[in-house]
């Protein structure tokens, strides 16, 4: 009996529900009406929910808000000094459980009880968008909470408070983390290509893609890789594009001239010989075995969580084996954003958390230190790129990376975001892939790209490839 | 003795078969197990086929975390396939056992239906599954996972199909003669020749049920009715601070030893049953 | 005939004993059936978190489906299947009727029958994933097949279609096999002993004996094999998915119908998913349909089949 089978298939059912559909306009409407009744703090309501799809929010909020009483030892509900009780929905992020169940409670936000109600959400770069959205009105914008993004934020990385603002600029979120990557690259391998494994100079050899092109030829010579994989570069492209893939209230996806950059110079360089073949996309054994001693791939692109917990896991060699320096272009990866929901009936509290997990200086310090997260306090960070004696990191042998992270942060200018991103980011490398390993050919792998768009987001209409 | 020379070589073959098969199959587990005794970084860096010394800590990292439910967690997983293993098994028996041995007028309708409805992929109902389940009120708990195993036309069939092979009406009619009620007939004449054929689909829908993931992702919500396979889901889902490639083998592993276990009761049932001999000609 | 005017006061038995059956099938799968159905003439799907319908669009989903790659899929998911069940067929059926044979003298059967059904027991995410970790490009099989001269460059086992096709069937074999072992040993058990008995007076040798007794006599069993593995391998996602990175790669000539409905319902499509769900529905139906028809040969009268068979035997 292959019940297994028709259980597992059940994936599909993972998209099920949606059939208990409350009409949009009805809800905004309950919604404001909530509004009103909360806007006294009396009104507040005794449970906040906090829906996320892992434990690292939950952390930082026990680390840093002062409010906390206690936590049960579950960890699914943590006591506040004043009673009132934060219920910790998490559902984890595979097969898209997290953003399924989510969306659920958000078309069901205006009919549930109070105490049932969403109040904060979390989410993360590559769908904040979909949150964020004016339309779909989901994320409460700062300023109606209370926050005043110019005056309470203003320490923030602008990046940040872009891509959590809607099409209208209005910011519907924040986050306590920012993350700016650098090139971290293999001393020893360094010093025999170029004979020097000093950070500044190899800054030099990698400062944007062309002088990269000539090194990356170098290192061939002498028998190594450049990068592991051409995913790895993915998120330098993709950073800089100049138009969303899809602009607010469109559906024609336009492909940017820099993801077809890196279409080119992807396939370039693996034909070349400055990619490993073997490596196919990241997150993978070989991908993790090229971060290994025996490997022969210089460099990384990672920002901070990617060197303290991908490259140090996988490195099987002494500290200060490995060094950052500037990538050869300005770009950030990943970040978990903090919304407060329509609806909730908790607007005091949920100000309150944002606040202290995203705005206090001292707070994100200590995040800092203790979760090594790049944190999203420009003065705090450029306190941090001096004290080299706090934030020395021993795996790079005593450099201090928030140096190099600071100046990185800095000059970063976030792509345009759209609703699609998580979906046109994972599709395009997808389809590319098999173009990459010479399976399919360019207009064959630009067609299979085309129908896994469409079968994800079925509203888009044309999707425009760059001459 | 020809005959015989030739089994003994047959024999052989079967014996060298077994063991490629065998060892095919164990090589898996194998590595199962060897995966769960790395540290994640261990697993990181490439695999080794040898045991490495992380299993104890591995478990204690698994089971002393107070924010992830283990035992509870195979608690749960125990309760939904254990009772849906039991009502399905019995309710496909008794649906069967109603088709084969009466004679009724919607006999062949429903005969047909059922063996259209097996063919129906079952996520085609998942889709508003949730909805039900939701209206009904059981959104959030167990039941949603165990009843609805009571229909299950795939077992039905298996259950019907030996009742074919092995239950001659007589026995049935006997049984009548001697007074017995149709309820009582079905338990203890019944019941008793089926129990091989119950034993194999216990174990089906056992497995079934305890590897399910996708039902239980749908309807469950807190960590107190959260089973086995969500678990593991969370673990791979944890935040990369925290993600520990040990900590999900090590959960996997615990995954599979309660089924083996039951299997293995199960599998001398099995034997037991047959050997006992339901009917005899 | 006594049965047939007897069992006339016992009818109201019948549907008392398929009530809870029809009823929780009724509740569980029906209702939630009718929805699907009733959707898939609709487009309904949703944008972000924004509903866009249901507006009725009449058969353009099911129209849409048929220009699409459905029919690809179909064929990619019917050459997956068949790699993984005709080798299961034949091992299961070989060894099942070995693990019955006493005078093979099979040494530590038990052992033998749990370890072959192991694999089933492992979820089948977590076996996709050793899985792929084993075969990758810089995995251990490659290392093993470098160390031992075999090969010299490592194998892209997952990058050609061959490769990745193969893998799919070896995984659904290991899966499987035991599972079906484990069926027709039950069935063939179910054989009275004296139907051998008799066959071996006859002078009947083992291959006769096989196919002149076991076969027939499992008949009812290996239909439903045959018609579980069929739904099975429409059904087939989760390990092309898990091994594929649910792209079916390399250039979907590994997706399968459902990894199909997979993406549909991923954006919450509805309408497309119903429709596809619709003809998934209809081409089993059709498959079955035929299975049974064979394997049930003439013998309209059905319940009697194994009655019959096994008169014939022991008269042959």
């Amino acid at each position: 009996m292959k019940k297994k089978y028709m259980s597992i298939l059940l994936t599909a059912a993972l998209a099920v529900g949606a059939l208990t559909g409350c009409g949009a306009n009805d809800s905004k409407q309950k919604d404001s009406d909530t509004k009103k009744a909360d806007s006294n703090n009396d009104g507040e309501g005794k449970v906040i929910n906090i829906y996320s799809w892992n434990d690292e929010f939950y952390k930082r909020v026990l680390a840093v808000y002062p409010e906390v009483k206690e936590t049960s030892k579950d960890g699914s509900v943590t006591t506040l000094k004043d009673g009132t009780e934060i219920h910790w929905i998490i559902n984890p992020n595979q097969d898209g459980v997290y953003q399924q169940k989510l969306d659920e409670a958000l078309l069901n936000q205006a009919d549930a009880a109070a105490d049932d109600k969403v109040d904060i959400f979390l989410s993360e770069t590559d769908y904040v968008y979909k949150y964020t959205d004016a339309e779909a009105d989901a994320a409460i914008p700062l300023k109606d909470l209370g926050i005043d993004p110019e005056k309470d934020l203003a320490d923030q990385y602008s990046f940040t408070k872009v891509t959590a603002s809607d099409e209208y600029g209005v910011q519907r979120g924040s986050t306590w983390q920012c993350c700016p990557g650098l090139l971290v690259y293999r001393r020893d391998i360094a010093k025999k290509v170029f004979g020097t494994d000093d950070p500044t100079e190899i800054g030099e050899k990698v400062k944007d893609w062309n002088v990269m092109e000539e090194t990356a030829k170098e290192l061939k010579a002498k028998g190594y890789y450049t990068f592991a994989s051409y995913a790895d570069t993915f998120r330098l492209y993709g950073n800089s594009i100049d138009e969303p893939w899809v602009k607010a209230g469109d559906t024609v996806i336009k492909i940017d001239q820099k993801i077809m950059e890196w279409v080119d110079n992807s396939k370039k360089w693996l034909d070349a010989g400055y990619l490993n073949k073997t490596v196919k996309g990241q997150w993978n054994n070989d991908w993790n075995q090229a971060m290994g001693s025996k490997s022969k791939v210089f460099a990384f692109l990672f920002p901070a969580w990617g060197i303290d917990f991908t490259l140090k896991p996988n490195w099987d060699g002494d500290n200060g084996a490995w060094a950052v320096t500037n990538p050869p272009q300005e770009y950030n990866w990943g970040g978990s954003y903090v919304h407060a929901c329509t609806g909730t009936d908790n607007p005091q509290h949920v100000k309150d958390i944002i606040l202290a997990v995203t705005a206090n200086k001292d707070n994100l310090l200590k995040i800092s230190k203790d979760y090594l997260d790049y944190t999203n306090t420009q003065s705090g960070m450029k306190e941090a790129a001096k004290d080299n004696k706090t934030y020395a990191s021993e795996f790079l042998g005593g450099q201090n990376s928030f140096e190099y992270f600071a100046p990185v942060a800095e000059n970063i200018k976030i792509a345009p975001l759209s609703a699609y991103d998580q979906g046109c980011v994972e599709l395009i490398q997808n389809s590319f892939t098999d173009y990459f390993q010479g399976k399919v050919a360019f207009d064959k792998a630009k067609t299979n790209f085309e129908t896994a768009i469409r079968e994800r987001y079925p509203e888009i209409t044309e999707i425009q490839w760059p001459k | 003795m020809k005959s015989k020379r030739a089994d003994s070589l047959r024999s052989v073959i079967a014996h060298v078969l077994l063991v490629i098969l065998s060892f095919m199959c164990l090589f898996f587990f194998y590595i199962l197990v060897v995966n769960a005794t790395h540290s994640h970084a261990d697993l990181q860096k490439g695999f080794s086929a040898l045991p490495g010394g992380h299993l104890i800590k591995n478990f204690l990292s698994v089971a002393n975390d107070g924010t992830f439910p283990m035992f509870r967690g195979i608690l749960n997983s125990l309760i939904v396939s254990g009772c849906s293993a039991a009502i399905c098994t019995y309710f496909s028996s008794l649906t069967a056992y109603g088709l084969y041995a009466y004679d009724f007028k919607f006999k062949k309708i429903a005969f047909t239906f059922i063996m259209a409805i097996l063919v129906m992929p079952t996520q085609v109902t998942a889709m508003g599954f949730l909805r039900l389940v939701t209206n009904m009120g059981m959104y959030d708990s167990l039941l949603p996972l165990i009843i609805p195993s009571i229909a299950s036309p795939s077992v039905f069939y298996f259950m019907y199909s030996y009742l074919q092979s092995s239950l001659p009406l007589s026995l049935v009619e006997a049984s009548r003669i001697d007074g017995c009620g149709e309820f009582r007939t079905f338990n203890k004449i019944v019941l008793p020749i089926m129990k091989p054929a119950i034993a194999v689909q216990a174990i089906f829908s056992f497995v079934g049920s305890w590897n399910n993931y996708f039902v239980p992702a749908l309807i469950i919500q807190s960590k107190d009715k959260m089973t086995v396979p969500i678990l593991i889901a969370t673990l791979r889902g944890a935040d990369y601070m925290n993600f520990d490639m040990g900590k999900i083998y090590m959960m996997i592993m615990i995954a599979v030893v309660p089924i083996i276990l039951v299997y293995l009761l199960l599998s001398k049932y099995i034997i037991a049953g047959i050997t006992l001999g339901g009917v005899k000609e | 005939m006594k049965k047939k005017r007897k069992s006339i006061s016992y009818a109201k038995w019948g549907y008392i004993f398929i009530l809870p059956f029809f009823a929780s099938f009724f509740i569980f799968s029906f209702i939630p059936l009718a929805d699907t159905i009733r959707y898939s003439f609709f487009e309904y799907y949703r944008s972000g978190i924004k509903e866009i319908g249901p507006n009725f669009v009449g058969m353009e989903n099911y129209v849409s489906l048929l220009e699409s790659d459905m029919l690809k899929y179909a064929g990619n998911t019917i050459i997956l299947w068949v790699i993984g069940f005709i080798p299961q067929i034949v091992i299961a059926l070989l060894l099942a009727a070995w693990f019955v044979d006493i005078r093979l003298k099979i040494h530590a059967k038990q052992f033998f029958k749990v370890v072959i059904y192991l694999p089933n027991l492992i979820m089948a995410s977590a076996f996709a994933m050793l899985f792929f970790t084993l075969f990758s490009t810089n995995g251990p099989i490659n290392e093993i097949l470098m160390a031992i001269k075999i090969i010299k460059e490592p194998i892209d086992f997952m990058g050609s279609i061959f490769g990745t096709r193969s893998l799919v069937g070896l995984m659904n074999f290991l899966m499987w096999f035991g599972n079906t072992t484990i069926m027709l040993m039950a069935a063939i058990m179910g054989i009275s002993t004296d139907i051998f008995e008799a066959s071996e007076l006859d002078g009947c040798n083992s291959i006769q004996r096989f196919f002149r007794i076991t076969l027939p006599l499992i008949r009812p069993i290996l239909a439903y094999t045959l018609i579980t593995s069929i739904i099975g391998g429409l059904q087939m996602f989760d390990v092309p998915q898990i091994l594929t990175n649910g792209q079916g790669r390399p250039d979907r000539t590994s997706m399968t119908l459902i990894m199909f409905l997979n993406s549909h319902l991923k954006s919450k499509n509805y309408g497309m998913a119903g429709a596809l769900s619709v003809y998934l529905f209809i081409v089993s139906g059709i498959l079955c349909f035929f299975v049974y028809r064979m394997t049930n040969g003439n013998n309209s009268d059905k319940p009697g089949i194994s009655a019959k068979l096994r008169k014939r035997a022991r008269r042959g």
